[in-house]
């Protein structure tokens, strides 16, 4: 009853192919837009923000960018964790060459960087298909992990094989460096994050999307239609990795302040193909949804026996928090293989009857 | 409505639109055809027939490039060339269905048939970020094409609906208009009527006839019901283990004595 | 210039002017293709009967390792302590069939590989909470494995062979032939082929799945347990092994992921490739190319041979 799109009539394909054509679905974002831009900066507390809702925001841009790899044009990615590194050891190469540029300006330019390696590891893809495909991605994660221990030239030879952020401003604000507050850097994020899932958006819906679609469903018949498989393929490398990267570069410069190579290790790889899986391949907001997840399980896992009154050792509630992850996967897998994000749909169908049940 | 297709020159109506020549093709030991050579004039219903392993999908598979021939040539709108690339033939004006739906599964049937839209529309990246100006114009001046392809097939209220959710034979429906979405010069059908009752036939027949009708599209179809072949086709050529054994109208092959020992049949 | 010198001609003078030094690396790769081979088996032969990726495979080698050094830390008997790992293998397999393969039943393989992510975190979190994090020592003297070395005097110098890495290639080998065996001559290794290529045919051909599922995890688990003891042997039992795993994937790419004379022909390959590449031309790069050269062997494969070795040419009918 609430959630009806009767007599919500078009007139006009494009406001038939709108992003949110439904009226429910506009207030509603409006909505959240609302409370993440104004009161949650104001109402927040800074560990939320800094330890929650930051990362989350962060990890959903890489999963964002992962799922249009591999939700939308099936090819499966093992790099991802790779890619954001080039995004992070870009990004400070650059505030070091151009201590004068804005710092927005240099993390759009180290998606770019991504984006160039995301090219070079898509290349195999002309001749290699599927999962051997995803060999090659594993391979990129390795070397370009190595790359960011033993090329020293990446964190300035500082003896750590760390890097620090600097400190940088955006309209005389500090965003970035140990001074920055967490609630500055949280808008910052929270900006460049609604704007590249915005962007996102459109291409998925326009004929790039469908391009990636048909690549990933049957590429046999996508070519005979006239797509070119590869220019398809390669594109999908170059977006995926730049949204990558610009996490990569997000994550050290407006949440860690410093990071080593072990951050865009092969763990970092899995863990984000499993906030995109759980939160459905094929999904924006599924990505969101997936980030929130596994980001937020371990620290419930850890604060809730805290919560009830038990004492669990931070050990044993890490160990914990990985059984529970393992044993959710496949639960989702079994459940729902289609995500948060069809359970979340299905949600929203429900709500359409309400308060039939069908 | 019929804009111009790629490239090869402009071909009238009763000439040659594809040729076939000697065409041979093999794989590995087998094989699948064997020296073939056909015509098909603009403006025609041409069926291919023949029992099943005849080579007939394997003959279709060369025209649109996705197989290779060994030997022979293929001369289409003007042009010859021993074989054919996918990209070619589909900027050339070739369309096709498949014998085993060849939809994007995960896809709506609206997004289907605006994919078959692809080669024609060129609106840049950075358009298509914004998804304004160019890229949106683009977007509602395919999308009203579209909607008459869908008006035409009858398929309106489904458009939404992902495909893998769809009976199969309006799923055939769905990939016909993807077909003719790329307003094609020569459409390729394969088994369009496989697994349909006798109403589905009759209305895929009638759109057939439509599309031959209205927007003057050639036609080469596979079909095994020979009902439907004599009386949609102009002409026929029948294939068997890979060879040409007729070629002609409907009445001359019925009557030919190879085609009824390797294929018709007689009435007991 | 000098740079292609380095690359093209300097490692094989290297090669030649001290045999015995390339004889040796040749072994040590060799031995480490051995241990990579064993992993890919154990991939192998779950792929080969259920389709799936079991990217699950190097911890089972880990927790089965852990385990056995578990139980011989409280006191059982080394060769008892086997006896009852085995049985763990068996259960483990019995819970993976009846609680994540029989509900995925013919879902998608992707679904399936994922869900084997999710066990392998499950044995991760087990493992360490179980048995506790840090190193462990193979009880390799109470299986009566053997120790020390053979020094041989050969090519001008001397070539050193553990004995415990000929003891691991043999039993690899040993593995491997009745594997093959197993699979292409008696009833139920057809069964299992059967499976591999769909579930609802060999569903509906009376083939109990459960049972062939059960099997074939259950011979992966051991596999997994004698590659964890060989492991271990030679260096210790720790987490960092499912790192290891992840190189069988190019001996899968090179072997085929059907293939099991394959994943030792893919494992040694790799294992030599890796050594011979880390030896001689490492210090071009600086050290630790261990990390990503088998992968770019691999890749530079599939290249020329996009189905792997010993894979089938992918003919895709339309």
């Amino acid at each position: 009853m609430l959630y009806r799109e009767a007599g919500q009539f078009k007139t006009t394909y494009e406001a038939d192919q709108a992003l949110f054509p439904i009226l429910q679905d506009r207030i509603g974002i409006v909505v959240i837009l609302a409370i993440a831009f104004i009161a949650v900066p104001l109402t927040a507390n800074t560990f939320v923000i800094d330890s929650i809702l930051i990362p989350v925001l962060v990890f959903a841009l890489a999963a964002i960018g992962l799922n249009l790899l591999t939700g939308y044009t099936g090819l499966l990615s093992l790099g991802t964790g790779a890619f954001m590194g080039v995004g992070a050891f870009g990004c400070y190469k650059l505030t070091t060459f151009f201590p004068g540029v804005n710092i927005v300006v240099l993390i759009v330019g180290s998606g770019f960087l991504a984006a160039a390696a995301g090219i070079i590891f898509g290349l195999p893809s002309l001749r290699i298909k599927g999962f051997y495909l995803a060999v090659a991605t594993l391979a990129a994660q390795f070397f370009l992990s190595w790359c960011f221990i033993r090329v020293a030239w990446l964190y300035n030879y500082n003896v750590s094989a760390a890097i620090e952020v600097p400190q940088r401003t955006l309209f005389r604000v500090v965003v970035t460096g140990p001074s920055a507050a967490p609630t500055t850097r949280y808008l910052l994020v929270l900006t460049i994050v609604s704007v590249m899932t915005l962007l996102a958006s459109n291409l998925i819906r326009g004929r790039i999307g469908r391009t990636w679609m048909a690549v990933r469903d049957m590429d046999i018949a996508a070519e005979l239609i006239g797509i070119k498989l590869y220019q398809t393929k390669l594109m999908a490398f170059a977006v995926s990795s730049f949204y990558c990267g610009v996490a990569g570069a997000m994550l050290v410069f407006l949440w860690l302040g410093n990071a080593e190579s072990e951050s865009f290790n092969i763990n970092q790889s899995f863990l984000i193909l499993f906030m995109v899986i759980i939160g459905g391949l094929g999904s924006l907001t599924g990505s969101f949804f997936g980030a929130a997840f596994i980001w937020g399980l371990p620290i419930v896992l850890e604060y809730a026996p805290a919560y009830f009154g038990i004492k669990v050792a931070s050990a044993t509630a890490e160990h914990l928090s990985y059984i529970t992850l393992g044993t959710l996967i496949i639960l989702f897998l079994i459940v729902e293989p289609n995500g948060l994000a069809r359970l979340w749909q299905i949600g929203k169908q429900k709500l359409r009857v309400w308060p039939f049940p069908y | 409505m019929r804009a111009p297709s790629g490239s090869g020159a402009e071909v009238a109506v009763g000439d040659v639109l594809l040729s076939i020549e000697n065409v041979s093709l093999s794989f590995g030991g087998v094989k699948a055809v064997s020296d073939v050579s056909f015509d098909i004039r603009k403006g025609e219903i041409r069926a291919i027939i023949g029992p099943n392993g005849a080579g007939k999908t394997s003959m279709l598979n060369v025209i649109n490039g996705f197989y290779h021939p060994q030997q022979g040539r293929i001369t289409f709108k003007g042009e010859t060339r021993s074989e054919m690339r996918p990209y070619e033939a589909a900027q050339g004006g070739i369309a096709r269905t498949f014998q085993n739906v060849a939809l994007f599964r995960g896809m709506t049937v609206l997004d289907n048939i605006m994919a078959g839209r692809t080669l024609r529309m060129h609106s840049n990246f950075i358009w298509q970020l914004l998804r304004f100006g160019p890229a949106m114009n683009e977007e509602v001046e395919h999308r009203h094409f579209v909607e008459e392809i869908i008006e035409f097939l009858k398929i309106q209220e489904i458009r939404r609906t992902p495909v893998g959710r769809l009976p199969y034979g309006l799923q055939k429906r769905v990939e016909l208009g993807r077909a003719l979405a790329m307003q094609p010069d020569l459409l390729l059908l394969d088994e369009p009527m496989a697994g349909m009752n006798l109403e589905e036939k009759e209305d895929m027949s009638r759109f057939v006839l439509d599309v031959n009708d209205h927007y003057g599209t050639t036609i080469a179809l596979i079909e095994h019901d020979m009902g439907v072949v004599m009386d949609l086709s102009d002409r026929v050529v029948v294939l068997d283990h890979g060879i040409k054994i007729a070629d002609g109208t409907p009445d001359e092959v019925k009557k030919n004595q190879a085609v009824i020992d390797a294929y018709l049949g007689v009435a007991h | 210039m000098h740079m292609l010198y380095q690359i093209f001609i300097d490692p094989f003078v290297q090669m030649g002017s001290a045999p015995d030094l390339f004889v040796q690396t040749l072994w040590e790769g060799l031995v480490a293709g051995v241990l990579y081979s064993l992993i890919a088996l154990g991939f192998v032969l779950i792929f080969k009967a259920s389709g799936v990726f079991n990217f699950a495979q190097g911890i089972m080698v880990v927790f089965a390792a852990l385990t056995l050094v578990g139980l011989y830390a409280h006191g059982v008997p080394a060769f008892l302590a086997l006896a009852l790992t085995i049985g763990v293998m068996f259960l483990l397999a019995l819970g993976v069939e009846r609680l994540v393969l029989r509900p995925l039943v013919n879902q998608p393989e992707i679904i399936l590989f994922m869900a084997t992510f999710g066990l392998t975190y499950i044995l991760i979190g087990g493992g360490e909470l179980i048995f506790g994090g840090d190193p462990k020592v193979m009880i390799s003297n109470q299986l009566y494995l053997p120790s020390g070395s053979y020094r041989i005097p050969a090519l001008g110098g001397f070539v050193q062979m553990q004995k415990i890495d000929i003891a691991a290639a043999v039993i690899a080998s040993i593995m491997v032939a009745s594997l093959a065996v197993f699979f292409q001559k008696t009833r139920i290794g057809r069964a299992l082929r059967a499976v591999a290529d769909s579930h609802r045919a060999a569903l509906s051909v009376g083939i109990s799945l459960e049972f062939i599922w059960v099997t074939v995890w259950f011979a992966a688990g051991i596999v997994a347990l004698a590659t964890g003891i060989m492991w271990g042997a030679r260096s210790d039992v720790s987490f960092a092994l499912d790192v290891i795993a992840l190189k069988a994937l190019p001996v899968l790419i090179l072997g085929g992921f059907t293939s099991i004379p394959g994943a030792i022909v893919g494992g040694v390959i790799i294992g030599v490739g890796e050594k011979l590449g880390e030896f001689y031309w490492g210090p071009l790069f600086g050290s630790g190319i261990e990390e990503w050269f088998a992968y770019v062997i691999a890749l530079i494969f599939l290249l020329f041979r996009p189905q792997g070795l010993f894979g089938e040419k992918i003919i895709e009918r339309i």
